[in-house]
């Protein structure tokens, strides 16, 4: 599964992908933001706030609670401030 | 109803777009243009720039187009977005909603505005006078408000 990262968060993991192997037992986007703030200092700095941290699941806006079994990309971002 | 969604670094020309909505058009009797353009915060900024995600900004953006289409009788649209470094002065987003009559054109225009602040997948950060890169500029609560009220 290919994970995606932007703005600070993308600056507090220091990477803007990568692809990783999520254990069985891992299901949903509040369960993968667990999981990667276990792997290291930096994830748990990009993730430190709950709720703070947006996500998306192949393009499209998700919430903690979605379903991740079958998603191609995930992406991790701060709240968005484009217009 | 045809519209256009862009996103790209160079800047855009809004009365060009506008003739492009209406040319040869005798439908439309209402344009409503919005343009975001970038302010220098009392002289502070020498830039921002936007990050975006390549991909889902399209997606997610044709998809609060589509949601404006369902809910107001619109007859063009023209949404672009820019990304990269934009200085005090130019534009960073400009939206056009073309309908029969003014209502609908209108309070399209302020919903898509509305929902691309809070949706669409850029984040500006700033770049200050004296050469240092500023902070990522923080969402604003009033802008969820903003777009809450259309629900």
């Amino acid at each position: 599964m290919k994970l995606v990262y932007f703005a600070w968060v993308r600056e507090r993991i220091g990477r803007t992908d990568e692809e990783v192997a999520v254990p069985d037992g891992i299901g949903t986007v509040a369960e993968l933001v667990r999981w990667l703030r276990g792997r290291g200092e930096e994830y748990e700095y990009a993730f430190e706030n709950e709720g703070i941290v947006r996500a998306a699941i192949d393009h499209v806006h998700v919430k903690p609670e979605a379903r991740i079994a079958g998603a191609r990309e995930i992406a991790f971002f701060p709240p968005m401030t484009g217009g | 109803m045809a519209h256009t969604i862009r996103i790209q670094a160079e800047p855009f020309d809004a009365a060009a777009e506008t003739a492009a909505l209406t040319d040869g058009r005798a439908d439309i009797g209402a344009v409503v243009a919005f343009t975001g353009l970038c302010r220098d915060e009392d002289g502070r900024l020498a830039a921002l720039e936007l990050e975006h995600y390549a991909g889902m900004a399209e997606a997610e953006i044709g998809r609060i187009a589509a949601q404006a289409q369902t809910r107001w009788n619109l007859l063009g649209l023209t949404i672009i977005h820019r990304f990269g470094k934009i200085v005090p002065g130019e534009g960073i987003v400009l939206v056009l909603t073309a309908s029969a009559s003014r209502q609908a054109a209108f309070e399209a225009a302020s919903f898509l505005m509305d929902y691309l602040k809070t949706h669409a997948p850029f984040w500006k950060r700033e770049h200050l006078k004296d050469g240092l890169v500023g902070a990522w500029v923080e969402a604003k609560e009033a802008d969820d408000r903003a777009a809450e009220r259309w629900r």
